[in-house]
């Protein structure tokens, strides 16, 4: 927004000291929510809690990711999850994972590739060194959270494949299991998920397949046993649990975009700049926190992704 | 000694209306609101606002139907009700989710068509509850009635603005659109009966039906006063 006060000369006698105005800001903020308040003081005990309960499982290699932002707790993570394959309740998917079998597991690779291969899940973990990847997930709900994830390079997986020179986008493939899924009897989704990326943006450092939370093997509700993550795009595009990954020619279908095609965009890049059309983007709640902050664009990861989209108008592009 | 001055229909809104209230409270102190606590709040309040106002939309068929006309005076406690959760719901909005930044909530009011109708729903419900007092009934007369039936048409904004929070396509019927779709259901079957012809001749059917009955079950409940 732009900034509509003009600059006007103020004699040095009127200029409050920063001691005066910090405490008046303390107080004008907590005038603010003084009609929230039993409603804050009850919330905050239960942030300060969660940053207690964090600790017992503290196997990530650092307290924050890169911008000094705090991981969130192992009990936020995998009880606050988008997964509609089991329910559109987020905080009811982790007590409906029970049924669901992550052994055996394989991943099919294939489409336009001199080396098609199906990888049992073992056989990911043995071939490709996991390491930790602490990101920013930035949910198109525009909620957001920082979480310790162990994987491997998508592009080190497809190197291994072969891609040939007609292979323009890669498309991935969630497990269709109704019977341990129970969201995917919804008839209100086009199953199996799908999701694609742009060849390029699967070469990506940043692109990872993930198999592995807080230094422990994933839990499904969070994907298990393999799922991706492209933390510059939105979260839907971080398909869960795959079965699939397929090199092909033409864009791939995905399927929030099969549901609505002018609400989420194949590309899906974090910004504040293009709104959903029903709900603004410029601003996110990140998870343990209760004011608002300001979205980033890419989700922060410009400085890694954003020349992917050279000369490409976003806006078009959402 | 003196009659119980509440009927069972009386206790259970009053009942229904506070146990939400006193959940959220008892779910907030115990922590057990989900890992977006104001964002769970907000989805909460609203629930129960738009379920108060479809209730306050039964009671006409309710006595139509059924003749059972204590329902109707149930309306204002219902539409009320409704109206207290949608302001908590609005301050929850307004305040702990936005800090009360006027510009960016205004900004976004208007530009978000999921954000104005749910606003015009809740401004339309204002004098709606200022005038639901028995005064101001005897004071406007005839435009009472007709001031109230503004709920024909907060009852449908207050659907969009349900449907249109949730990541799902309204045309196509695709996404997360079930339990939306419920409540449009239902708002639609509670206003399409209220066109004339259709009241008149669910009325008409009713009464041919009662005749049906044997008499001694058509005796009416409630004690005239």
């Amino acid at each position: 927004m732009t900034n509509l006060y003009k600059t006007i000369p103020v004699r040095s006698s009127e200029i409050t000291p920063k001691d005066v105005y910090l405490s008046r800001r303390d107080f004008m903020k907590a005038a603010t929510v003084v009609t929230g308040a039993a409603l804050l003081a009850a919330c905050a005990p239960k942030a300060a809690e969660v940053t207690q309960n964090a600790a017992p499982v503290p196997t990530s290699s650092s307290a924050t990711d890169e911008l000094g932002n705090p991981v969130n707790s192992y009990e936020d993570i995998t009880n606050y999850n988008n997964y509609y394959e089991f329910t559109v309740d987020k905080q009811g998917v982790a007590g409906l994972v029970g049924d669901f079998k992550t052994t055996p597991w394989t991943v099919e690779v294939g489409g336009l590739v001199n080396n098609p291969k199906t990888f049992a899940i073992e056989d990911l973990l043995k071939s490709f060194p996991q390491e930790e990847r602490i990101y920013r997930l930035r949910c198109v709900e525009a909620w957001s959270m920082v979480i310790p994830w162990t994987g491997f390079t998508l592009a080190s997986l497809l190197k291994m494949v072969e891609p040939t020179s007609d292979a323009k986008y890669v498309r991935f493939e969630t497990v269709y299991r109704p019977e341990e899924m129970p969201g995917q009897k919804s008839p209100f989704y086009p199953w199996p998920y799908q999701e694609g990326l742009r060849i390029d943006e699967a070469m990506n450092e940043l692109a990872i397949l993930a198999t592995g939370l807080y230094g422990e093997p994933n839990v499904t509700q969070n994907g298990a046993p393999i799922r991706l993550v492209v933390p510059w795009k939105y979260g839907f595009k971080s398909i869960k649990s795959i079965v699939k990954i397929e090199l092909v020619t033409e864009m791939p279908a995905t399927l929030w975009n099969n549901i609505a095609p002018n609400e989420y965009g194949f590309y899906a890049n974090v910004n504040p700049d293009v709104d959903h059309p029903r709900w603004s983007q410029a601003s996110e709640r990140r998870i343990g926190e209760l004011s608002r902050r300001p979205t980033l664009p890419f989700n922060g990861y410009g400085e890694q992704v954003a020349a992917l989209y050279k000369g490409m108008s976003l806006t078009a592009n959402y | 000694m003196k009659k119980f001055p509440y009927t069972p229909l009386q206790i259970a809104i009053h009942i229904y209306a506070w146990s939400g209230i006193i959940l959220l409270i008892f779910d907030l102190v115990t922590g057990n609101l989900s890992a977006n606590p104001i964002q769970d709040l907000e989805r909460r309040t609203g629930r129960h606002a738009i379920t108060l106002l479809v209730l306050s939309l039964l009671c006409t068929p309710m006595n139509t139907i059924f003749k059972w006309s204590e329902p109707l005076k149930r309306r204002r406690a219902l539409g009320l009700y409704a109206f207290m959760y949608a302001t908590i719901h609005v301050i929850i909005f307004a305040d702990l989710d936005y800090g009360l930044a006027w510009s960016r909530l205004i900004q976004e009011v208007i530009e978000k068509p999921r954000l104005l109708v749910g606003f015009l729903a809740f401004l339309t419900m204002i004098p709606l509850a200022i005038t639901s007092f028995d005064i101001w009934k005897k004071r406007l007369g005839k435009n009472w009635k007709r001031l109230h039936q503004l709920v024909y048409l907060i009852a449908p904004l207050a659907f969009l603005h349900y449907i249109w929070s949730k990541k799902g396509n309204l045309l196509t019927l695709q996404g997360e659109v079930a339990k939306p779709l419920i409540y449009g259901l239902v708002i639609a079957i509670f206003l399409i009966f209220r066109i004339p012809p259709v009241r008149r001749a669910v009325a008409s059917f009713s009464t041919r039906m009662r005749a049906l009955i044997p008499r001694k079950n058509q005796q009416p409940k409630v004690d005239t006063p």
